[in-house]
């Protein structure tokens, strides 16, 4: 069993990287991220992890380390935010197509401009196509547990893939909380050493990263995207997994209360702990109102989530991001294209909230039931909107 | 010329698309680009070996005779060697003919 301690999250993703024993950290620092790295540095200097943390001048250099690395057969960890992980994007592609297990924490952040450092979602929304497998963390302690998980389901060798694990930056990774931080023999047991199924070795020669000419790239990418969708029976197991050795138990789609809601909220990372709190206070009241939080989003969970869509007569979904001159919230989006064409589907109110920072209070989230409550009464569905939006 | 790489199926990629056999590209034989081909007369031909040199391919060799001959599994039919013959002995001939 774990020692339950109060900790900076931060601080916690940094200590979940020591627990997995990672070989290499390539990383620069980035508001929220900057914790993460910083005490991952202080951990390799003063020698509690015996890791090579790789000082890097950019962090498209950072992901480039960070597959010379991984390509090489090491445990590899990276972590950035919002301008870094633009900065990463063309990087991204190469790490999912050569299919390498890169772990890397985003601490979410807006993107510029006008400069903003605090936190929303479309950082993460703008590397929704880029290949990697990706969970959403809502506090310190799923944060924690979802980096280890993030190896285990990655270095599978069914899987070889990148993963990141996206957690809300300030809200989530500069808060303290109690976090159950587990016992090094627990972690070994959960995460033992890595054996990568292939890596560069020169008794071994091979070649990793070739030119794809269109005889050959149709195929490749055929094959990316079948992987990236089998990735979600060993990404379930690792969970599964997880809830053996750890005594927590997680799911693609983690619902509270929606076994009788008519009305459903859908959101993903820390905002869903604040509706959860409404959700209750709704409930005490007698309304039928539920809460799914989104931990899985690529590769998207469509099975669960029609299943879980079919029961509600309203889903409200909460985007932390704009797309802009399109549909308007990404999620969102995404959640009635996968219910075109199903027999039994809710209406769907959108919302987009909490961007940069934005506080999005117990009132907003309140405003946007009552919105769903006038669809549930016959009403027409409104047009997508910004909670919380000055006119 | 043979076909010297069966394209495989999606299903039949190594994972990341890797080259699991070093040296492979040797069998990756790059003369089927080629839509004309060098052809020498030896009447004319005085052996001084300006095409073996200015060929980019590297693919012109001097035979037992030591009359230059271009190895046709890489000739791309640049038409290099006909251009830079000192004698003007050799000529472009179109595949078709």
């Amino acid at each position: 069993m774990g020692k339950r301690v109060g900790m900076e999250v931060s601080i916690a993703i940094a200590e979940a990287a020591r627990l997995a024993n990672v070989d290499v950290i390539s990383a620069y620092p980035i508001t929220p991220q900057t914790h993460v790295v910083e005490h991952l540095s202080e951990l390799v200097a003063d020698g509690e992890l015996d890791a090579e943390f790789i000082p890097v001048e950019s962090e498209h250099t950072a992901m480039s380390a960070c597959l010379g690395s991984a390509a090489v057969g090491a445990r590899t960890f990276t972590s950035t935010a919002s301008q870094g992980l633009a900065l990463m994007h063309e990087i991204m592609f190469l790490a999912s197509s050569l299919r390498l297990p890169v772990v890397m924490a985003v601490a979410n952040r807006a993107l510029s401009g006008p400069i903003n450092i605090w936190n929303d979602h479309s950082d993460i929304m703008s590397e929704r196509d880029c290949g990697w497998i990706a969970t959403f963390a809502e506090n310190g302690q799923e944060a924690l547990d979802f980096v280890l998980h993030a190896y285990r389901a990655g270095e599978d060798a069914r899987v070889q893939l990148p993963v990141m694990v996206n957690f809300d930056g300030f809200l989530v990774s500069h808060v303290i909380e109690p976090i159950e931080m587990p016992e090094e023999a627990e972690v070994r047991s959960y995460l033992p050493a890595y054996e990568p199924a292939r890596r560069l070795d020169g008794d071994h020669p091979m070649t990793m990263g070739p030119v794809g000419i269109p005889d050959i790239y149709t195929e490749s990418k055929m094959a990316q995207d079948a992987a990236l969708r089998a990735s979600l029976g060993p990404i379930v197991e690792a969970w599964k997994e997880l809830g053996k050795v750890f005594g927590r138990h997680y799911e693609p789609i983690m619902c509270h209360g929606a076994e009788d809601a008519d009305i459903l909220f859908f959101a993903a990372g820390g905002l869903v702990e604040t509706i959860r709190t409404v959700v209750d206070g709704l409930r005490e009241k007698g309304k039928k109102v539920g809460v799914a939080s989104l931990k899985l989003w690529r590769p998207f969970p469509f099975e669960d989530f029609v299943r879980i869509a079919s029961r509600p007569r309203v889903l409200v979904v909460v985007d932390r991001c704009l797309s802009f001159g399109g549909p308007f919230g990404p999620m969102a989006s995404e959640l009635k294209a996968a219910l075109y064409g199903t027999d039994r589907r809710p209406q769907i109110v959108e919302f987009v909230a909490g961007l940069g920072g934005r506080d999005v209070p117990h009132a907003d989230i309140l405003t946007m039931y009552e919105a769903a409550e006038r669809v549930l009464a016959g009403g027409p569905v409104p047009k997508p909107a910004i909670v919380g939006l000055r006119e | 010329m043979s076909q010297p790489f069966k394209l495989p199926g999606w299903r039949d990629l190594p994972v990341g698309c890797d080259i699991l056999e070093p040296g492979s590209a040797r069998r990756n034989r790059t003369g089927d680009w080629r839509s004309e081909r060098p052809e020498w007369d030896h009447a004319k031909c005085v052996q001084c070996a300006v095409c073996v040199v200015f060929c980019p391919e590297g693919c012109i060799k001097m035979n037992e005779e030591a009359y230059p001959v271009a190895d046709m599994d890489y000739c791309k039919g640049c038409g290099i060697c006909q251009v830079e013959c000192i004698t003007g002995c050799i000529r472009m001939l179109r595949e078709e003919e």
